[in-house]
C-alpha cells in the first residue's frame, strides 16, 4: 500500500490502485493504461501531464466510467471516497456522475447540444441530481452564469450554444460540470481547445470556482505551463505508466524521473539566455510497440540492463513518488550544459 | 509476377480481406454476384434454348409451368411463357440485359460524374458555381423521375424507328444522367481538400501539369469512396432499369430484360400463370439484393471512423 | 438566412424556365399545337381562327409567352387521347394520386421512424438485428415487383382485396374521394402498402444510422458525464439531434412519392396521375406531357422550398444566423 505522499491525515478522495486499461483487437489486446496508481485527496489540484497518448484521458473516462468500448478495465481497483466504482452498474454509476464527478472535455463547440438553451441544459442537470423546482433551477441557472463570468446572465440563458464566443463556452461548461455539486471534476484538456489569450482566464475561473467550493480537480494536459500555474501536485505520464508524482514545485525544479528531467530542461526558461534546449531522443513508442522493463528506457541516457528486464515500481524519494531504478538529484537545468543532470 | 504475389499477400493480409473474412454476408454476397455475373456472362452457353431463334419456338408448347408441378415438362425445367419460349433461357438473356444496362449506366454516370466533380472542384470559381447549380437542381428531382422523363421525352419526340433502333442507348443515358449528381458531389469536395494540401501546391511550383496533378494525386484518393458510391448505384440503376422496362418504357421488346419480362407476364396473371412474372421477379431480387448487401459491407469495410 | 432562401427561389425559377421552354418546345413542335389547343376534330375555321390567335407567324419568344400566360391560366390545350381539354384531365386525376400519396406518407413515417429510433437505441436485440434484413430486401424489392406479389396474394389467391381500380368514390365538391367507402379503403390498401414500402425501408435504415451517430458525439458523451438520466438523453437529446436532418430527407422523399407512384399506378391500374402520364407517353399525347412536366417541376420546386423553410424553422443555429 503506497503512502499518499502529502501530509494529509483525511483519507484520500480518489484512490486509484493498479488500474489496467486494455483495448482488444485483432492482433491481441493493446494495453493504454498499466498499473497506474495514483490519490487525490479533498480539493486538491492534481495535474495530468504527458505527451499524446500516454494516457491521461484514458484515466479520466476511466474514472468516469466512460470508456469508449471496447476499451475496459481488465485490473486494479478505483475508489471514490471509500467505496469502489470500478465495477459499478450502469444506473449507480449514472447516479455519481454530475452529483460526485464531475467532467469538463476539451471542445466546448462540441461539448454542448446545439438544439437546447444553455439555461435548459443547466436546469435539467441540476434537476436531475438535486430537488429543485423549475423556477428555482432557473434562478441557479442565471446565478451560475454570472459566477463564471457571462455578462448580462438573465438574457443569456436563452441563448443557444452557437450563439457565445468559445471562452464563453467553455465557462458554461464549467458551470455545467459543478452545477451538481460534485466533490471531483475531471477536466480533460480544457483549454486546449481555446486561443491563447483566454486559456489564462478560464482556467483561473476553474482554479477560483474549486478552491471556493473545496471541489478536487484532475487537470489533465500536455501543456506544463498549465500545470505549473494551476496545479498542486503533479503526476507525470509516460506510455501508460506513471513515471513520477510529486508537489509541483518538485516535479517543476527537481525532477527526479529521467523522462520529467527531459520535459522540464526542454521548456525554454524566461529568466536566462541558453544556448541550446534539451531534447529526448526518440519517441514515446506507440500502443502496439510497448519496451519491456522501464518504457522509457530506449530513450534513456542512464538505462542499464535492470531497465530492460524489469519494470520499475514507485517508490518514495523524499516528497516525491518515482517508477526509476536510477531517479535523478539537482535541479533539471535547461540549456547552456545541454546534458541531462 | 513477384509483385503480384507480393500484392496479393498483402491483400490477405490487410484489413479489407480479414473483414470480408469475418462477415458471410459479405462473402456469401460477392459469391452470388459472381455467380450472376457468370450466368449473365455465359447466357449463351447456357440457355439450353435460344429463345429468339423463332424456329425453335414450338407455341403448342406456350404457358407450361414449372417443371415440378402439373403439366410441366422436364425439358423446360421453370416452364414456358406466351410465346413458348423456356422461362430459363429467357431469364438468363434477360438477365444479361439487366446487367448490361445496369452496369453500362453506372460506368457512364461514373465517368460524367467524376469528370464534373473534377472540374469543378480543381477549377472552382465560375464554372464549379454553374456545375454545382446544375446539380442542386437535379438533385431537387428523384432519380427515377429524371430517367423516367428523359426515357419518355426521347419516345415522344424522336420518330418511331429512329426510337426503337436507339433505345437500348436512351435507356442507358437516361439512368446514368439521372445519376450523376453524386459522384461530382463527393469528387468535387475531396478534389478541394486535395488540391489546398501542401504536397499540390509543392508539385505546382516545379511545373507539374494540372492534368496530371489530378491524376497522380488527386484520383488515388477519390477511389476509395467512388468505388462503394458505384457498387451500391450498380443495385439502383438495375432497378430504376427494371422500373422503366415495366412502365413500358426501357430496353426495346427485341431484347427484354428482367423489368419487360415481369410485365409482360403480369399481363397473363389472372389466368393463373405465375411463374411467367414471379422467376424473374425473384432473380432480379436477388440480385440486386446481393449487389446491396456487398456494397454495404464494402462501404463500412472503407470506412476509416468505424475502424 | 435571406441570402439562402433568395438563392433557392433563384433555383426554383431556373427550373420552372427551363421547364417550361421544354415544354413550350414540346407543344409548339412536336405534333401540331393548333390541334393541341382545338383538338383534332375542330372544323376548318376554328383551326384558322385558333392559328390567327396563337399568332404562329410571330417571333417564338412571343409565342413563348403566350404559351406561359396561357399556362398560368391552367389552359393547356386538348388531350389527343381522351379529346377533353388537359386541365380537366389533370384535375379529375389529381385527387387520386394525392390520397394514395398522403396515406402512403403517412404510413412510411409511422412507421419507419420509430422502428428506425427503436433499432438505434437498441442496436443489438433480436428485433432490430431482424429488422435490418427486413429493410435490406425492402430496398432491394422493386416496388412493382411487390405490387404484383401483393396482387398475387390478396386478390387471386385469397380473394380478399381488389386488384385495380379506386372502389366507390364520392364527389365533395370538385373532390372525388375514396376515403368515405369501404370499397375505397379496400381498394387503396395495397396500392398504399406498396407505395410506402420503398420508402418505409429508407426511413427507418435513415434514422437507424443518424441516431447511432448522434449517439456516438460529444454532446452526448457530455450528458453522460453529466449523469442525465438514459431516458433524456436518449429522447430529448438525441431524437431531436437525429430529426433534423431526417426532415428534409423526408420531404424530399415524400415528394418523390409523386413520382413512385407512377410505377404503382401502373401496377394497380389506379386512375391517378401516374397512370395518366404512362398512358400519355405510350400514345403520344403531347399536350398532356407537356402539362405535366410543368406541374412536376412545380411540384418539386415547392417541395423543395417548403423543406428548406422547415428547417430554418427547426434548426436554431440557422435561425441566428444574420
Amino acid at each position: 500500500m503506497t503512502t499518499s505522499n502529502i501530509a494529509s491525515p483525511a483519507a484520500p478522495l480518489l484512490s486509484v490502485r493498479h488500474l489496467r486499461v486494455q483495448i482488444p483487437t485483432r492482433h491481441g489486446p493493446l494495453t493504454a493504461l498499466d498499473d497506474v496508481s495514483f490519490d487525490i485527496a479533498r480539493g486538491e489540484i492534481l495535474g495530468f501531464v504527458g505527451e499524446s497518448g500516454a494516457g491521461k484521458s484514458i484515466t479520466g473516462m476511466a474514472v468516469l466510467g466512460l470508456l469508449d468500448p471496447p476499451a475496459h478495465v481488465t485490473a486494479g481497483e478505483i475508489i471514490f471516497d471509500g467505496q469502489p466504482i470500478h465495477g459499478l452498474p450502469a444506473a449507480q454509476m449514472r447516479r455519481l456522475r454530475g452529483r460526485r464527478i464531475g467532467a469538463i472535455f476539451q471542445d466546448p463547440l462540441l461539448s454542448l447540444n446545439p438544439l437546447l438553451t444553455v439555461g435548459d441544459q443547466l436546469t435539467e442537470t441540476m434537476r436531475t441530481h438535486l430537488p429543485m423546482s423549475r423556477d428555482e433551477a432557473r434562478e441557479r441557472a442565471i446565478e451560475w452564469l454570472r459566477q463564471v463570468g457571462i455578462p448580462s446572465p438573465a438574457e443569456r440563458v436563452d441563448a443557444y450554444p452557437h450563439q457565445f464566443s468559445g471562452g464563453m463556452r467553455q465557462r458554461i461548461v464549467i458551470a455545467l460540470a459543478l452545477c451538481a455539486e460534485p466533490d471531483l471534476v475531471i477536466a480533460d484538456e480544457p483549454t486546449t481547445a481555446l486561443d491563447v489569450s483566454v486559456q489564462a482566464q478560464v482556467l483561473e475561473l476553474l482554479r477560483t470556482q474549486c478552491r471556493e467550493r473545496g471541489t478536487a480537480v484532475l487537470l489533465v494536459t500536455h501543456d506544463m505551463g498549465v500545470i505549473s500555474e494551476n496545479a498542486d501536485r503533479v503526476a507525470v505520464m509516460y506510455a501508460g505508466h506513471i513515471a513520477e508524482t510529486g508537489p509541483v514545485d518538485q516535479i517543476v525544479n527537481q525532477p527526479r524521473h529521467p523522462y520529467t528531467r527531459g520535459l522540464m530542461g526542454s521548456i525554454p526558461p524566461v529568466d536566462h539566455d541558453t544556448l541550446w534546449l534539451q531534447q529526448i531522443d526518440g519517441a514515446m513508442p506507440r500502443l502496439s510497440a510497448r519496451p519491456t522493463g522501464c518504457p522509457f528506457h530506449p530513450r534513456c541516457k542512464h538505462a542499464t540492463e535492470q531497465c530492460v528486464t524489469t519494470r520499475p515500481m514507485p517508490h518514495p524519494e523524499g516528497v516525491a513518488l518515482v517508477a526509476c531504478w536510477h531517479p535523478q538529484q539537482g535541479m533539471a537545468t535547461a540549456g547552456v550544459t545541454g546534458v541531462a543532470a | 509476377m513477384n509483385t503480384m504475389m507480393l500484392t496479393l499477400r498483402r491483400w490477405r493480409q490487410s484489413d479489407l480481406a480479414w473483414s470480408l473474412g469475418r462477415s458471410p454476408e459479405a462473402w456469401l454476397s460477392a459469391l452470388v454476384l459472381l455467380a450472376y455475373i457468370g450466368m449473365a456472362l455465359l447466357a449463351p452457353v447456357l440457355a439450353p434454348q435460344n429463345p429468339f431463334d423463332l424456329s425453335t419456338l414450338d407455341l403448342m408448347d406456350a404457358r407450361l409451368p414449372p417443371a415440378w408441378s402439373e403439366g410441366g415438362q422436364l425439358k423446360y425445367l421453370l416452364g414456358t411463357d406466351g410465346q413458348g419460349r423456356d422461362m430459363v433461357s429467357v431469364m438468363l438473356y434477360g438477365l444479361r440485359m439487366s446487367l448490361l444496362v445496369g452496369i453500362a449506366s453506372t460506368l457512364l454516370s461514373l465517368v460524367v460524374g467524376v469528370t464534373l466533380g473534377l472540374i469543378a472542384g480543381y477549377a472552382g470559381g465560375r464554372l464549379d458555381n454553374v456545375i454545382m447549380r446544375a446539380a442542386d437542381v437535379q438533385l431537387s428531382f428523384p432519380a427515377i423521375l429524371v430517367a423516367l422523363l428523359i426515357d419518355g421525352l426521347s419516345r415522344t419526340v424522336l420518330p418511331r424507328a429512329v426510337h426503337e433502333q436507339l433505345s437500348l442507348l436512351i435507356v442507358v443515358i437516361a439512368i446514368a444522367l439521372a445519376n450523376w449528381v453524386q459522384y461530382a458531389r463527393t469528387v468535387r469536395s475531396v478534389t478541394m481538400i486535395e488540391k489546398d494540401k501542401d504536397y499540390v501546391n509543392a508539385v505546382r511550383l516545379i511545373g507539374m501539369g494540372r492534368a496530371r496533378i489530378l491524376f497522380r494525386h488527386v484520383l488515388p484518393n477519390i477511389l476509395s469512396p467512388v468505388l462503394v458510391i458505384a457498387t451500391l448505384s450498380i443495385g439502383l440503376a438495375v432497378l430504376t432499369e427494371a422500373t422503366l422496362s415495366f412502365l413500358g418504357l426501357g430496353v426495346p421488346a427485341t431484347s427484354p430484360s428482367l423489368g419487360t419480362l415481369i410485365r409482360l407476364g403480369n399481363e397473363v396473371l389472372f389466368s393463373g400463370e405465375w411463374w411467367i412474372t414471379v422467376l424473374p421477379g425473384l432473380l432480379l431480387i436477388g440480385l440486386v439484393l446481393s449487389v446491396n448487401l456487398f456494397g454495404d459491407w464494402l462501404r463500412d469495410a472503407l470506412n476509416p471512423r468505424l475502424k | 438566412m435571406l441570402r439562402f432562401l433568395l438563392g433557392r427561389l433563384a433555383n426554383g425559377a431556373i427550373v420552372m424556365v427551363l421547364v417550361s421552354m421544354l415544354s413550350f418546345a414540346l407543344f409548339n413542335f412536336i405534333g401540331d399545337p393548333v390541334s393541341n389547343l382545338v383538338g383534332e376534330n375542330a372544323t376548318v375555321n376554328e383551326r384558322e381562327a385558333m392559328r390567327q390567335s396563337l399568332g404562329l407567324d410571330q417571333p417564338l419568344p412571343l409565342q413563348y409567352l403566350k404559351f406561359v400566360g396561357r399556362a398560368v391560366q391552367g389552359e393547356f390545350g386538348v388531350s389527343y387521347r381522351n379529346i377533353e381539354p388537359v386541365s380537366r384531365v389533370i384535375a379529375s386525376r389529381l385527387p387520386a394520386t394525392l390520397e394514395l400519396s398522403l396515406i402512403a406518407a403517412l404510413l412510411a413515417l409511422g412507421v419507419g421512424i420509430p422502428m428506425g429510433v427503436y433499432a438505434g437505441l437498441h442496436p443489438r436485440s433480436l428485433l432490430t438485428r431482424s429488422l435490418q434484413v427486413i429493410s435490406l430486401v425492402g430496398i432491394s424489392v422493386p416496388s412493382f415487383v411487390t405490387g404484383i406479389m401483393l396482387i398475387l396474394l390478396f386478390s387471386i389467391y385469397l380473394n380478399w382485396l381488389p386488384s385495380f381500380g379506386r372502389g366507390e368514390t364520392v364527389m365533395l365538391g370538385v373532390w372525388s374521394t375514396g376515403f368515405l367507402t369501404v370499397t375505397g379503403w379496400k381498394s387503396l390498401l395495397m396500392p398504399a402498402v406498396t407505395l410506402a414500402l420503398f420508402q418505409l425501408t429508407l426511413f427507418m435504415r435513415l434514422t437507424r444510422t443518424q441516431m447511432m451517430e448522434v449517439l456516438r458525439s460529444e454532446y452526448i458523451k457530455f450528458a453522460r458525464a453529466r449523469g442525465l438520466r438514459e431516458r433524456s438523453i436518449n429522447y430529448r437529446h438525441a431524437l431531436r439531434n437525429t430529426l433534423i436532418p431526417i426532415i428534409t430527407v423526408a420531404g424530399l422523399q415524400l415528394g418523390s412519392m409523386i413520382a413512385f407512384s407512377i410505377i404503382t399506378e401502373t401496377v394497380f391500374q389506379w386512375p391517378g396521375l401516374g397512370l395518366l402520364i404512362i398512358q400519355a407517353i405510350n400514345f403520344g399525347d403531347v399536350p398532356v406531357i407537356a402539362a405535366y412536366l410543368l406541374l412536376i417541376a412545380l411540384l418539386f420546386v415547392l417541395i423543395n422550398m417548403v423543406v428548406d423553410l422547415l428547417y430554418f424553422a427547426v434548426d436554431p443555429r440557422l435561425r441566428a444566423q444574420r
